[in-house]
């Protein structure tokens, strides 16, 4: 079975189609808004993906031997055919433009016989199968830089790193933020920007970044997520609600019951609308996602949580969460300070008293988190003790702790 | 071409400075050199949101292509006056290929579309790994749709309550700890199930994500509904040679991953033996010979990943299948729970799918709405999960450790004599 996907993998070739010029004008012929389903191409799924194998890859598929990092984003696979292929790796800020991607093709022509791929984490992958052409590329990533003096394309991301921060859309294009995202990623990585392009940290350190609870960017699991939160309950129209909301799907969203449906009178006229329970309200903003006219967003009330310690990956401890460490930082943009000192420091901290390949929830684990927040002199406060669904689960039921200086003897 | 009009972004534009790339300089550059209003006017409404700390996107807004119900998500300005040409600014999600490889023919031409249909900016890519279309009008939705399908042979992703659009690893076609063809599983299943990812029917969406081992570079086990996560069987394979190389200090630990630092000269017995969870190592100092107990391993990968010349999964490979993963939204963040410890993948996979079907008929009988799969799993309790819902039989690896309560729901037909008792003959024994 595994000879027949690879054979498939062979006998694939690149689409012809995209090598005929786009026609702007097509889509219009074909498209009659009379008849919808005339020329209608649907479930088609997408491209196979062998055909964007650059030639070695296509042949070395499932004949991988083995992998060094020849330097900080530059890993050299080796084939069991004797075949040597090096990706470099470069971060980019997921959100680009048409013109970026061009430049990235421009390269891909030049030394990668046209083949890219971009990673998990919004990081580019050209692959290049002689040293002469690594160096050449490695240079000519170096030399692209914005007007404002930023790399366009630096390498890094592979080993002992930051790597790249995967993110949510933020301002930027989301309606239920509570923070920017792109700004955020671009103020703290150029803070951390040395541990990208280097291998100096305990183990990988994973930064993630989603602007509200619903965490599109699946922060949940990472070495450090920085989450935007609301702080303050939905505002209700009474005026609209009913014409923009189906109230007993609005009331069935909060997780906490705390919205109930209500009638008031508007100039004499009876309206259909909810209340909600504020003092029961944990501000997890999905009554907006189910209705326009209950909008959380605010200015004084929305800000930044830290959560450290999780993980994916199986190694030596299992996957685990991430664990809300700080409530609130402010929201500053367009440098966001506090939260950049704040990741900086814990990230210096861990890799300061970290052992080698311990990752950061591990280490927390080993000293114990009164240790951490000591440590990353970070105050504790009554909101990291949880008081949700499981939390019994987190609360200290042994006499296995350290005396910290939060401990003040009685 | 029509009067362009910039807006000063002071704010926005300190982020143009600083070594990581920037993006409002990329943008920048692009609509000066496209003269695109609507880039302008995306700036112009960030400098906005920088200033009040609010978004200045409206709430939803349902557009779509005929005949689909997701890979569209409606966006609309709340200040279209001062930002007319992203007054309707909707995003496109648009599948990729499996594991995001790329011919720069298709590349270019995709760019060139969206100079011509769109606002030129994408999402490189999306949370869930579709290649994302970011800001087009109502009008350009079909025309996108058939220049996708008819000029570049692609297709929408998923979006709402459907199947989401699957993805996976690098698999096979660059790494060899790969335990399974990932992308030929992501991409069979993502053409097996079309009618689920472009008409929502489920209580909410569905996501699949393929790891090809333990490492789990996609996330699998923390953001899928399905997290299908590669695994093996038999004995770790190992070089014995390679091992004395990187005792002997001939080979860097970790594949040279913490080259920048000095961490002393490799320890085999500390950074591997002693980390190893199960403890199921030795190293033979007088032999030069390391003893792995396969049976005793759980496949953490951490003596793979500091040696990787020397050591290799195994060749009896297969998928382990976990369910149920999600964020927070709403009863809190779940990692996936193992379901099948180990299944063999050979196309057509269906013993895969004919789990998958009997996951999605009960759902989609019993989920309420916006539901996850973990969500009613945990409702129904995973003991019946498996065994009632799945007919899987229940083992000790469903779960970490057993139940502590005693408060098991014991089945009538398990009791001897069921539950209907003669309380008159409970009586003459026990009077009252």
């Amino acid at each position: 079975m595994a000879d027949k996907i690879y054979e498939e993998i062979q006998n694939t070739q690149l689409d012809e189609i995209y090598s005929k010029p786009y026609d702007p004008e097509l889509a219009e012929k074909l498209f009659n808004p009379q008849k919808p389903m005339e020329n209608r191409i649907t479930d088609i799924g997408p491209p196979h993906y062998a055909q964007f194998f650059p030639p070695e890859i296509k042949k070395n598929y499932g004949k991988w031997k083995s992998h060094e990092i020849v330097q900080p984003g530059v890993i050299k696979y080796t084939s069991e055919t004797g075949d040597v292929v090096y990706a470099v790796r470069v971060g980019t800020p997921r959100l680009i433009t048409s013109d970026y991607i061009r430049e990235v093709c421009d390269i891909a022509d030049k030394y990668c016989g046209g083949y890219v791929r971009w990673t998990t984490r919004n990081n580019i992958e050209f692959h290049v199968t002689d040293e002469e052409k690594l160096r050449a590329l490695l240079d000519d990533l170096k030399s692209r830089k914005h007007p404002g003096g930023s790399y366009k394309f630096p390498v890094g991301g592979t080993g002992a790193s930051v790597t790249n921060i995967v993110h949510t859309q933020g301002w930027i294009h989301c309606h239920t933020p509570a923070i920017d995202a792109s700004g955020v990623v671009k103020s703290v990585m150029d803070e951390l920007f040395e541990y990208f392009g280097s291998h100096k940290l305990p183990a990988q350190v994973r930064v993630a970044l989603a602007c509200c609870l619903n965490m599109c960017g699946a922060v949940h699991c990472s070495d450090i997520a920085i989450l935007g939160i609301h702080r303050k309950p939905p505002l209700i129209e009474d005026d609209r609600l009913q014409y923009v909301c189906e109230i007993p799907l609005v009331v069935a969203a909060c997780p906490l019951g705390a919205i109930k449906p209500a009638t008031v009178e508007i100039n004499g006229e009876k309206k259909k609308t909810v209340r909600v329970n504020k003092e029961r309200c944990m501000f997890c903003g999905n009554c907006y996602t189910m209705c326009p006219a209950m909008p959380l967003a605010d200015h004084e009330g929305d800000g930044i949580a830290i959560l450290v310690g999780g993980k994916i990956s199986n190694r030596i401890s299992p996957p685990k969460f991430s664990k809300l460490v700080i409530p609130y930082l402010p929201n500053e943009p367009p440098r966001w300070p506090t939260v950049v000192k704040t990741v900086k420091k814990i990230l210096e901290t861990y890799a300061q008293h970290a052992r080698k390949y311990e990752r950061l929830g591990e280490w927390a684990e080993r000293i114990g988190w009164e240790k951490f927040f000591e440590l990353c002199e970070i105050p504790f406060t009554d909101k990291s003790i949880d008081d949700y669904r499981l939390a019994y689960d987190t609360y200290r039921t042994s006499l296995h702790f350290k005396f910290t200086s939060h401990v003040e003897p009685m | 071409m029509a009067d362009i009009k910039k807006h000063d972004t002071p704010t926005v534009d300190e982020l143009k400075s600083g070594p990581w790339p920037s993006f409002v300089d990329d943008i920048y550059s692009y609509a000066e050199k496209h003269q695109k209003q609507s880039c302008f006017d995306l700036m112009g409404q960030l400098e906005l949101s920088y200033k009040h700390k609010e978004t200045h996107w409206k709430h939803g807004g349902i557009v779509g292509v005929f005949g689909y119900g997701g890979g569209v998500i409606g966006r609309y300005s709340d200040q279209q006056e001062k930002f007319p040409a992203i007054w309707a600014f909707h995003t496109i999600r648009v599948n990729q290929p499996a594991s995001k490889w790329y011919h720069t023919s298709l590349l270019r031409k995709l760019c060139e579309m969206w100079d011509h249909r769109g606002s030129g900016l994408f999402n490189f890519h999306g949370s869930t790994g579709d290649a994302v279309l970011l800001g087009t009008v109502t009008e350009q939705l079909e025309p996108v749709f058939f220049d996708l399908t008819h000029q570049f042979n692609m297709d929408l992703g998923g979006s709402g309550s459907n199947l989401r659009t699957p993805s996976c690893c690098v698999g096979k076609a660059r790494c060899e700890w790969s335990c399974l063809d990932t992308q030929a599983i992501c991409y069979d299943l993502t053409m097996t199930y079309q009618d689920e990812l472009h008409r929502p029917a489920f209580p909410y969406k569905f996501k699949f994500k393929i790891s090809g081992c333990p490492n789990d570079c996609v996330a699998a086990i923390a953001r899928a509904d399905c997290s299908i996560i590669g695994t093996w069987i038999d004995d770790i394979q190992i070089d014995q040679e390679a091992v004395r190389a990187y005792v002997g200090g001939e080979l860097k630990p970790n594949a040279g991953a913490h080259s920048d630092r000095d961490w002393g000269p490799f320890d085999i017995q500390k950074e591997v033996i002693d980390l190893c969870p199960t403890q199921c190592m030795y190293w033979d100092e007088k032999e030069k010979k390391l003893y792995i107990n396969n049976k005793e391993c759980n496949r953490c990968m951490h003596c793979i990943n500091v040696m990787p010349e020397a050591l290799r999964p195994g060749k009896e490979t297969g998928a382990t299948i976990l369910m149920g993963a999600k964020a927070p939204i709403l009863e809190g963040a779940q990692l996936s729970t193992v379901i099948v410890p180990f299944m063999r993948m050979e196309p057509p996979y269906d013993t895969l799918k004919e789990l998958i079907d009997k996951v999605w008929d009960f759902w989609m009988e019993n989920g309420k709405n916006r539901e996850r799969v973990g969500e009613i799993m945990q409702r129904v309790g995973l003991n019946r999960f498996i065994t009632d819902i799945l007919g899987l039989k229940p083992i000790p690896q469903h779960v970490r450790e057993p139940r502590s309560n005693p408060y098991v729901f014991w089945k009538e037909e398990e009791v001897p004599g069921g539950w209907e008792r003669d309380l008159a003959e409970f009586r003459k024994r026990h009077p009252a």
